[in-house]
C-alpha cells in the first residue's frame, strides 16, 4: 500500500521519520530553517534520500526542486549512501604542500575506489576535504572522528585501514 | 545580571579559584590540533593518576589551543611564584612520571620538557624563540583558561567590557571608540568595523542583525577555529557589544560543520552566558536584549562572503548577489545587518577596556593592532603566530618559524589563500600590513601563511588553488564559472607537458578578465594565484611548456627515472615495478624503458643504494 506521499517507505513504522518529525516540529517556528532540518536528516539517516527529501519539504512547505538544489549545492550532503567508515583525506594548503596527494593516492590505491566512492563492501567512502585546521600535523587524514597525522610515510596506511575492517 | 557590581562579585569568587595559592594548576592543550596528536588519554592519565594518588591540591583543566603546534600534546604546569614548565610531545607513561616525580615530590622532569632544559634551568614556551616576537592580544586567553568554564573568563575581565558599554556609554560612543581604535576587519578586505557599525546604527529598522562570520573557508588557516575553541566567550561578547551599538537584539554565528569541537564549546559558552544572564533579556539592567543563535555551514567556500552567508543562514543555496545593497543596509531578511570575523570580534571587548590608545600602541598607523597568521608547510616551527602589525615576513619566517624544513631552501610564502599570491624572497622585508601586500601582489586574507620550498612547483601550486576555486565557484556568474574552469584546463595542460607559450597568454588574459567581470570577491580574486606565480616564476612555466621539464621534480608527467652507476643489479627494483618496465641480468646495472614507466616512483623507494634518480 503506498503512503500519503506516494511512496512505499513504510514511514509509520520507520522511528527515524518520527524522530524527524519532532526535531521538524521543535524548530518551526524559526525563521531559515531549511538547512537545520537538511542537517538533522542527514544525521537521522546518513543521507538524504528522495522519500526523505519529500517528508521534509510535506512538512516544512518548501518544495523538493528546491531542497534538492541545497542537498546538491553543499558538499556535506550526500544523496547517496556513504560507507560505514569516512575517509576524509585533508587537501588543504598546509598539506598539499607536505604531501597530502600522496597520501590521497595510497588511500586509493589500497581500496581500489575513486574518490567519492565507496567501497564495494560499503565499508569505507573517500572524500577530499577542505581543511581541517590540524595544519601543523599535516599531511592529515580523518578516519570518522579519529585524526592521523604527520603521514610523511604512507607505508603505515595499510595498517591505518586494516584497524576498521575488524 | 543587574549590573556591574554583581559582575565583580561574581569576578572576586572566580579569581580565588583561578589563581593557585598553593599547589599546581596544570593545563592541557585541547584544541583540535591538540585532541589529535593525542591530547585526550593523556588528560584522562592525569586525572586518574592524580586521584589514585590522593593528591587534592592539583587544578586539572583544559584548555584551548597554546599554539605551537608541533610539540603538542602539550601540558603546562603553573605553580605560585615560579615560571610555569612546559611538557612537550605528552603521551599516558609520560604523565605517569610528571605526576610521581613534578607533581608529587616537585621535581620537574627535565627530560619532558621544551628544548630538554640546558643543565638546571628548565625552559617553558616563553624562553622559546617562537614565542619571542610575538604579541598575544587575540590569543591571549587561548591556552590559559578553561574554555568550557565560563567562571575562568569572569576571572580575567570577562563581560566587563559588555557591562562598561550598556551600562556606561551610548551606542554613539561605542562605535566612535570602536573608529577612534582603528580596528580593521580580519576577515580579508580590512574594512574599518567602527565605519561599517556606523552604517548600520544610522539605518532605522524594526530588526536588525550581528552575524559572526566563523566560516574560516581558506586551506590553512585556522585562528578563528582555535579562538572559538579556546575563548569562546570572548567572540559572544563582543557580538553583544556590536548588537548594542548597531540596535540589533539577535546575533547568529555561521560556523563550519567542519569544527565539531568549535561548536560544542560555543553551544556550551552560549548556555552559560544565558545562565548568568550576559545574554537575554534586560542585559545589566540596561534594557538591552540580545540574543545568539549558532548556525552550522554545510561545506561551501563561497559562504565565506557576505552575501552568499546571508543565503545560507536563510536556508537557500549560498550564492552571492550584486553589492549594493551592502548587507549594512539591506542584509539578513532584508534587515540591516552586520558581519564581522570572528579574530575582528575577539578584538572588540579589549579595544573597549583598554582604549583606543592601547589598540593603536600596537601595529602601524593604518593597520593598528596584531594579526593572528597560521604558519604552515614546509616550515619548522608551524602553529599560529600574533605578531604586531608592521613586522617583516623576514622575521614571522626567520625569526618565528625557523626557517624552512630539513635545511631546503625558501622560495616563496603564499598567504591569503585561494585569494591571495606569493610573496617571494625580494619582498621578505615588507613591513606585513593590509596595504603593503596588497601593493606587493598578494592580500592579507583571513591570515594563511604557506611556506614553499625549492621542492615545491609553482606551476602546481597554482593549479592547486584553481582546482579549489573550481570546485567552490558557486556557478552564479559565468566568469567565475566557466572562465575557472578553462584556466584550470590550460593548467592542467602545462602540467602535463602539453602546454605552449601561447597559453601563457591565454592564461593571463582570461585572468584579467574573471577578475574585472566576476560578481563577487571570490571570482575577482580567484586568479590571483596564477597571475602571481606567472609573474614571479615565469622560467617555471617556461621550463614546463618550452623545456617540458618540472624543475621541482612534482607534475608526474614531466619526469623521467634513470638508473645510475650505482646500481648493483640486487634486483629489487624489478621486482616492485608494476609494469615491468625494469630489465637486467642480476649483478649487473639495470635500465628502464622510458615508454613502458608510468613514474610511480615505486622503484626509487624500493631501492636501497641510492642508484635510481628523477629528473
Amino acid at each position: 500500500m503506498q503512503n500519503d506521499c506516494g511512496c512505499n517507505c513504510n514511514k509509520t513504522e520507520d522511528k527515524r521519520y518520527a524522530e524527524l518529525k519532532a526535531y521538524i516540529d521543535s524548530v518551526k517556528d524559526s525563521q531559515g530553517i531549511t538547512m537545520t532540518v537538511l542537517q538533522e536528516a542527514q544525521r537521522i539517516f546518513g543521507y538524504l534520500p528522495l522519500e526523505v527529501q519529500k517528508f521534509i519539504s510535506e512538512n516544512i512547505g518548501v518544495p523538493i526542486a528546491e531542497l534538492y538544489g541545497i542537498a546538491t549545492f553543499y558538499s556535506q550532503f550526500a544523496i547517496t549512501p556513504k560507507g560505514k567508515h569516512h575517509i576524509g583525506i585533508c587537501l588543504g594548503t598546509a598539506c598539499y604542500v607536505r604531501g597530502a596527494q600522496k597520501v590521497m593516492d595510497k588511500v586509493v590505491e589500497e581500496l581500489n575506489i575513486g574518490v567519492g566512492e565507496t567501497t564495494q563492501d560499503g565499508l569505507f567512502t573517500i572524500d577530499a576535504t577542505r581543511c581541517l585546521g590540524c595544519c601543523g600535523l599535516a599531511p592529515v587524514m580523518m578516519i570518522d572522528d579519529d585524526v592521523y597525522g604527520k603521514l610523511d610515510n604512507v607505508d603505515v596506511i595499510p595498517a591505518i585501514l586494516e584497524k576498521y575492517r575488524g | 545580571m543587574n549590573g556591574i557590581n554583581e559582575l565583580n562579585q561574581l569576578k572576586a569568587k572566580a579569581v580565588k579559584d583561578f589563581e593557585v595559592t598553593d599547589g599546581y594548576r596544570v593545563v592541557v592543550g585541547m584544541a583540535t590540533c591538540g585532541i589529535s596528536a593525542g591530547a585526550k588519554p593523556v588528560l584522562e592519565k592525569l586525572r586518574e593518576e592524580t586521584a589514585a594518588k590522593g593528591l587534592s591540591n592539583i587544578q586539572i583543566v583544559p584548555t584551548g589551543c597554546i599554539g605551537m603546534c608541533i610539540y603538542e600534546p602539550i601540558v603546562e604546569v603553573f605553580e605560585p611564584g615560579k615560571d610555569k614548565v612546559t611538557y612537550i610531545h605528552m603521551d599516558p607513561d609520560r604523565v605517569s612520571k610528571v605526576v610521581s616525580e613534578h607533581l608529587e615530590k616537585g621535581k620537574p622532569v627535565v627530560e619532558y620538557t621544551i628544548g630538554e632544559g640546558e643543565g638546571d634551568k628548565l625552559r617553558n614556551l616563553d624562553d622559546v624563540q617562537f614565542y619571542k616576537k610575538q604579541k598575544r592580544v587575540v590569543l591571549q586567553n587561548c591556552g590559559l583558561i578553561d574554555p568550557e568554564n565560563i567562571d575562568d573568563y569572569i576571572a580575567i575581565d570577562g563581560y566587563q567590557a559588555l557591562a562598561k558599554a550598556v551600562t556606561q556609554m551610548t551606542p554613539q560612543e561605542v562605535i566612535d571608540l570602536m573608529k577612534a581604535s582603528g580596528l580593521r576587519g580580519r576577515g580579508g578586505a580590512g574594512f574599518s568595523t567602527g565605519m561599517k557599525w556606523s552604517f548600520a546604527a544610522a539605518n532605522e529598522a524594526d530588526q536588525k542583525y550581528i552575524i559572526c562570520n566563523a566560516d574560516e573557508g581558506d586551506p590553512g588557516a585556522f585562528m578563528d577555529r582555535s579562538v572559538l575553541e579556546g575563548d569562546p566567550h570572548s567572540v559572544l561578547e563582543a557580538m553583544a557589544i556590536g548588537g548594542y551599538a548597531i540596535g540589533a537584539t539577535k546575533g547568529f554565528i555561521y560556523v563550519r560543520a567542519e569544527y565539531p569541537v568549535a561548536v560544542h564549546r560555543l553551544k556550551i559558552a552560549i548556555e552559560q552566558a544565558k545562565e548568568k544572564g550576559f545574554l537575554g533579556k534586560n542585559i545589566f539592567g540596561s534594557n538591552f536584549d540580545f540574543d545568539i543563535e549558532i548556525r552550522l555551514g554545510a561545506g561551501a567556500f563561497v559562504c565565506g562572503e557576505e552575501t552568499a552567508l546571508i543565503a545560507s543562514i536563510e536556508g537557500k543555496r549560498g550564492m552571492s548577489r550584486n553589492k549594493p545593497p551592502f548587507p549594512a543596509n539591506k542584509g539578513l531578511w532584508g534587515k540591516p545587518t552586520i558581519i564581522n570575523n570572528v579574530e575582528t570580534l575577539a578584538n572588540v571587548p579589549k579595544i573597549i577596556l583598554n582604549g583606543p590608545e592601547w589598540f593603536r600602541s600596537m601595529g602601524t598607523e593604518k593597520s593598528p593592532g596584531t594579526k593572528v597568521f597560521a604558519l604552515g608547510g614546509k616550515i619548522n616551527n608551524t602553529g599560529l603566530v600574533e605578531v604586531p602589525m608592521g613586522i617583516t615576513l623576514r622575521e614571522v619566517i626567520y625569526d618565528i618559524g625557523e626557517d624552512c624544513l630539513n635545511g631546503k631552501a625558501f622560495k616563496a610564502v603564499q598567504t591569503g589563500g585561494p585569494s591571495g599570491g606569493c610573496i617571494t624572497r625580494e619582498n621578505l622585508d615588507t613591513p606585513i600590513d593590509f596595504d603593503n601586500l596588497v601593493a606587493i601582489g598578494s592580500m592579507m586574507g583571513s591570515g594563511g601563511m604557506i611556506v614553499m620550498d625549492e621542492d615545491n612547483c609553482m606551476v602546481d601550486i597554482a593549479r592547486f588553488f584553481l582546482d579549489f576555486t573550481v570546485d567552490e565557484s558557486c556557478g552564479k556568474c559565468t566568469p567565475c564559472r566557466e572562465g575557472t574552469k578553462r584556466m584550470l584546463e590550460i593548467l592542467d595542460k602545462i602540467t602535463a607537458g602539453n602546454g605552449t607559450l601561447e597559453d601563457l597568454d591565454i592564461l593571463e588574459e582570461l585572468a584579467e578578465n574573471i577578475k574585472n567581470t566576476s560578481l563577487c570577491a571570490l571570482g575577482q580574486t580567484a586568479p590571483n594565484p596564477v597571475l602571481s606565480t606567472i609573474k614571479h616564476f615565469r622560467d617555471e612555466y617556461v621550463a614546463h611548456v618550452v623545456d617540458k621539464r618540472c624543475p621541482a621534480s612534482v607534475c608526474k608527467a614531466l619526469l623521467s627515472y634513470f638508473i645510475t652507476d650505482a646500481c648493483t643489479g640486487c634486483t629489487r627494483c624489478v621486482r616492485v615495478c608494476p609494469t615491468k618496465a625494469i630489465t637486467g641480468t642480476v649483478k649487473q646495472r639495470h635500465v628502464i624503458d622510458q615508454d613502458k614507466c608510468i613514474k610511480c616512483g615505486a622503484c626509487m623507494d624500493a631501492c636501497t643504494f641510492k642508484a635510481i634518480i628523477r629528473k
